[in-house]
């Protein structure tokens, strides 16, 4: 036993001083881990397997007309990658027009690094660009794949005006079928000061969120109707009100989910 | 050049054009001649060793889905090429597509490296325009296939098969005799495939669990809350119990010899003949389960080797294998060659009658599997089982994880028929901390050392000092109780690749490989020079690269890898018909190379499906070097599966010989189907120089990085 307590010590003594211990002529890696460098003259230099692929992909999550007795608006809600494996160049738009005007507008040109198995870590800037005043913030966030496969989005901003602020936002499928699928969606908005010009309260500042059942025709093609809620709350409550703008509205939805 | 006249007698209905055999002309332009001369299935009448392919791209349509397939003479499947052992054969390929490279890989061949087939790794590539002649001495015989290493147009119709007569009279020789060449067909680009699956990884999966299939679901778990919590489970891991196969029947019509299952591709016999059907699975992505109804199979040759023939009623063949079998129909009706694809989403189907016209009912497809912990590399455990109570458990399985260690190999010891060659059981743990476990293994004997003889003799005891637990901290799990004190001997430790490595316990250098456990960037333990006389057993240098990282590339860590050669495979278990395993594969003639192995290379087969990045060890090609073998060195490569799916292994150039069980007698192979959350092994006689490629022959999983290059110097 002591023998093993000695072993052990020896052990612990290897692993503080590193590599100390490696003979010079010992190769430093395991037989499928050589380093890239390892030198391999591939024939004309061609490597046998390009596993380094870039991609584009673009998907509207939202694209739909949201209907109540007193208003009705048009909402998108898309974003679009280009990249490989670990590094992409994200772009993320959101919009609403009600009446011929454009609100929260929320466009984000975003750098994104895999960072664990499931989530990415993504950081750039956004953009307010819409018929109210134009904010600029720079965004740091990340976005995945959570437990219980809820695809998440945490993003932290900061404004030019020193502001800071963040969103949150989840969704879930629920398979009813390989093909009609219930998803329930929500964004929340947080702000540390209030911004009356865009509708903005200190606080938890507004509130996006659906139910929406879509039916996969195609992959990549999907209409779907939708029961959907916006509003504004605490502080952006009364900023809206005293505005004389709705503070809330549940609309009935239909729209088409695509990606390419 | 003759075949022997009873193999000849068999074949009245093969035209081969002879100038073909002769070297000729026909292929160049070869699309009516061909499809005349050679009808899919049917082997050439003779051998011959000049053979001209010209790959052009044609306009197929098969199953109404038609493609411009870059294929060989106008056909899919290529013509069958007829070699003979001892012949050098001569094959100029020449490249008439408009702007793609092309190339042709001899799967299973045996040849000179720069022959091989492996643009980059063999040779160039053939540019559109030219030729390239292949040349070299077929060595080997058996049913092999050919396919194409470039881009993907081994997904679009470059296939074909390889028939090489033995020297020796074929005891497996019958006067029918077919080729039946297993594959997929689909109009949607191999390109647009891969990148709908790294958008969507289950773009092709509509077999998932949804509310509709919850009550049959819970009735099949005894209960809506076991059905539940399986989900449940499934769905913390982020993974789903129903991913069998990436691309599905959703896009894919199922081939036999090229024709889909309505044109039925017919076999003809003579009632009480004996007919010999060589199975190819020349698919890119599928895995098919075959039977015919009716008949039984009797399984003569595995991946052109001869096997000890074992009578089953169905077998699970993994993308590029190949299996022989020979069935006699005794009556004067059609039997339906049935082959559905792993996750049930379809059927190749053929027909075998004593007269055209003839048909047999299809089966209906089984069930499709649903994966379980056991292929998650969780053991038995049931999901949402912690490893706590596992640990109680007799049947517990250690964790592969150990430490590099250099341990004598005792001669033979691989080859000890009797042995058991995977055993858990006996596995001795001397107590001692790892830096990356907090908790101290105290030495508490469990249930499953009924053989135990605590202590351990010195020389008897493993080092487990670096034993990385980290592999291990699932939630839940609680080490403190753990240990397996139980008796051990180095031959035992050294021809089971499941058993610890036993460290010599006077070399300080056997330990320093272990403390690196987990980091990549750790030495390699190098082989400790005896201390004992000269004649004393070459030692094992155990290479470990210890759990693979959960990171961006591997979603999973197979904690308990189960041996899975004695199962046929996930939604074969239990379906009350006899199905070959990977244990009853017993080589006729026993291994050439009875040397024990100087080195063993564990390899973890890891991937996310998620963002669908496939490789070994958490890495995918082009983040890692050449895996480096010294020529005609014996090396044990030991494949631990941390992925839920099946990864069909191919090494280039050199012999896989399948630790299964056979001793001396362990079969021969190309391709090993490493199913998930197992641990398998196999021994190769590095004696073929050169550079060659080792991947797993799901081409997406290739493509996307489970692929290494092997030098052998």
């Amino acid at each position: 036993m002591t023998y093993h307590h000695i072993l052990a010590a020896g052990l612990m003594l290897a692993l503080c001083s590193g590599h100390a211990y490696s003979a010079p002529t010992t190769p430093t890696y395991h037989a499928a881990d050589a380093p890239e460098g390892t030198p391999v003259m591939y024939v004309g230099h061609m490597p046998p397997v390009m596993d380094q692929g870039r991609y584009f992909h673009g998907i509207f999550n939202q694209l739909e007309g949201r209907y109540s007795a007193t208003s009705t608006e048009f909402k998108w809600d898309g974003e679009a990658w280009y990249g490989g494996d670990y590094n992409k160049l994200w772009l993320k738009t959101e919009g609403t027009l009600q009446r011929g005007r454009l609100h929260d507008g929320d466009h984000e040109l975003l750098y994104s690094r895999a960072i664990s198995t499931y989530f990415n870590l993504q950081g750039g800037v956004r953009a307010d660009i819409d018929d109210g005043p134009t904010r600029t913030w720079a965004a740091f966030g990340v976005q995945g794949l959570a437990l219980y496969q809820f695809e998440l989005q945490a993003t932290g901003y900061v404004s030019d005006r020193g502001r800071f602020a963040a969103r949150l936002e989840g969704s879930y499928d629920f398979l009813l079928t390989n093909r009609l699928i219930l998803q329930p969606q929500a964004e929340v908005n947080l702000y540390t000061k209030a911004d009356a010009g865009r509708q903005v309260g200190a606080g938890l500042s507004d509130i996006d969120t659906g139910l929406r059942l879509r039916y996969e025709i195609w992959r990549k093609f999907a209409p779907y109707i939708a029961v959907t809620y916006s509003g504004y709350l605490t502080q952006a409550r009364t900023i809206a009100h005293s505005q004389g703008e709705k503070t809330g509205d549940l609309r009935f939805t239909f729209g088409i989910r695509s990606w390419f | 050049m003759s075949s022997p006249s009873f193999l000849r007698g068999g074949l009245t209905r093969r035209r081969f054009v002879t100038s073909l055999a002769a070297g000729g002309v026909a292929t160049a332009f070869a699309r009516p001649a061909l499809a005349e001369v050679q009808q899919a299935g049917v082997i050439p009448a003779q051998a011959a060793t000049q053979w001209q392919l010209t790959v052009a791209h044609t306009h197929i349509e098969i199953d109404r889905k038609s493609l411009k397939a870059p294929c060989i003479g106008g056909s899919v499947p290529a013509p069958t090429l007829r070699w003979r052992q001892g012949d050098a054969v001569e094959i100029a390929v020449t490249n008439h597509l408009k702007h793609q490279d092309t190339s042709l890989h001899w799967h299973g061949i045996r040849l000179p490296a720069q022959m091989d087939g492996v643009p980059g790794i063999s040779f160039a590539g053939i540019s559109p325009g030219q030729t390239f002649t292949y040349r070299f001495p077929v060595t080997q015989s058996g049913t092999y296939w050919y396919h194409g290493h470039s881009g993907m147009q081994e997904a679009q119709g470059l296939y074909g098969a390889l028939v090489i007569d033995p020297t020796q009279p074929d005891p497996n020789a019958c006067p029918r005799d077919y080729v039946i060449m297993l594959s997929e067909w689909t109009d949607v680009d191999p390109q647009d495939i891969l990148n709908n699956l790294k958008m969507q990884s289950d773009y092709y999966t509509f077999r998932q669990r949804t509310a509709a299939s919850l009550l049959p679901d819970a009735k099949a778990a005894e209960g809506v809350l076991p059905a539940l919590k399986d989900r449940l489970a499934w769905s913390k891991m982020r993974m789903a119990a129903t991913d069998i196969s990436d691309v599905s029947g959703i896009i894919y019509s199922y081939l036999l010899n090229g024709q889909a299952p309505d044109t039925n591709w017919l076999g003809l016999f003579t009632p009480g003949e004996r007919v010999r059907l060589r199975f190819i699975n020349a698919s890119s992505m599928t895995f098919f389960d075959v039977r015919i109804p009716g008949l039984e199979l009797l399984v003569v040759q595995a991946d052109g080797n001869d096997i000890e023939p074992v009578p089953v009623d169905e077998f699970r063949i993994g993308v590029a294998e190949t299996y022989d079998v020979i069935v006699q129909p005794k009556a004067n009706q059609a039997y339906t060659i049935f082959a559905q694809s792993e996750d049930r989403t379809g059927f190749a189907r053929g027909t075998l009658a004593p007269r055209a016209g003839m048909s047999a009912p299809i089966p209906p497809l089984d069930p499709r599997p649903v994966r379980t912990m056991v292929d998650m590399g969780m053991g038995t455990m049931q999901p949402g089982q912690s490893m706590q109570t596992m640990l109680g458990m007799p049947s517990m399985a250690m964790p592969p994880h150990t430490p590099m260690a250099t341990l004598p190999a005792a001669p033979g010891a691989a080859h000890g028929a009797a042995a058991p060659q995977h055993t858990h059981a006996a596995m001795p743990m001397a107590a001692a901390p790892h830096p990356t476990a907090s908790n101290t293994i105290a030495p508490v004997p469990t249930a499953s050392t009924p053989k135990a003889k605590p202590p351990a003799q010195p020389d008897d005891t493993m080092d487990m000092s670096g034993m990385d637990m980290s592999g291990m901290d699932m939630p839940g799990m609680d080490m403190g109780g753990m240990s397996m004190p139980s008796r051990a001997h180095a031959s035992t430790a050294a021809h089971s690749p499941h058993a610890m490595p036993l460290s010599n316990t006077t070399s300080p250098m056997a330990h320093r490989g272990g403390h690196i456990m987990g980091h990549h960037t750790g030495p390699i333990d190098q082989a400790v020079p005896p201390a004992t006389p000269s004649t004393a057993p070459p030692l094992l240098q155990v290479d470990d690269p210890g759990p693979p990282p959960l990171n961006v590339e591997n979603q999973n860590i197979a904690a308990m890898p189960t041996d899975r050669l004695g199962s046929p495979g996930d939604g074969l278990e239990h379906n009350g018909r006899r199905v070959l395993t990977y244990k009853q594969l017993r080589a006729t003639r026993p291994g050439t190379d009875s040397r024990p192995p100087t080195r063993e290379i564990i390899l973890h087969l890891t991937g996310n499906m998620e963002r669908y990045i496939w490789g070994f060890n958490g890495r995918k090609f082009s983040e890692s070097g050449p895996i480096r073998l010294k020529k005609n060195e014996r090396v044990r490569f030991t494949l631990i599966n941390d992925t839920m799916m099946e990864h069909p292994i191919h090494l280039h150039g050199m012999w896989s010989e399948l630790e299964n069980g056979q001793g001396a007698y362990q079969p021969y192979k190309h391709t090993l189907i490493a199913q998930p959350g197992s641990k398998l092994s196999y021994l190769v006689t590095a004696d073929a120089p050169g550079m060659w490629a080792y991947h797993c022959h799901l081409m997406l999983h290739m493509d996307q990085g489970m692929f290494r290059t092997v030098i052998v110097a």
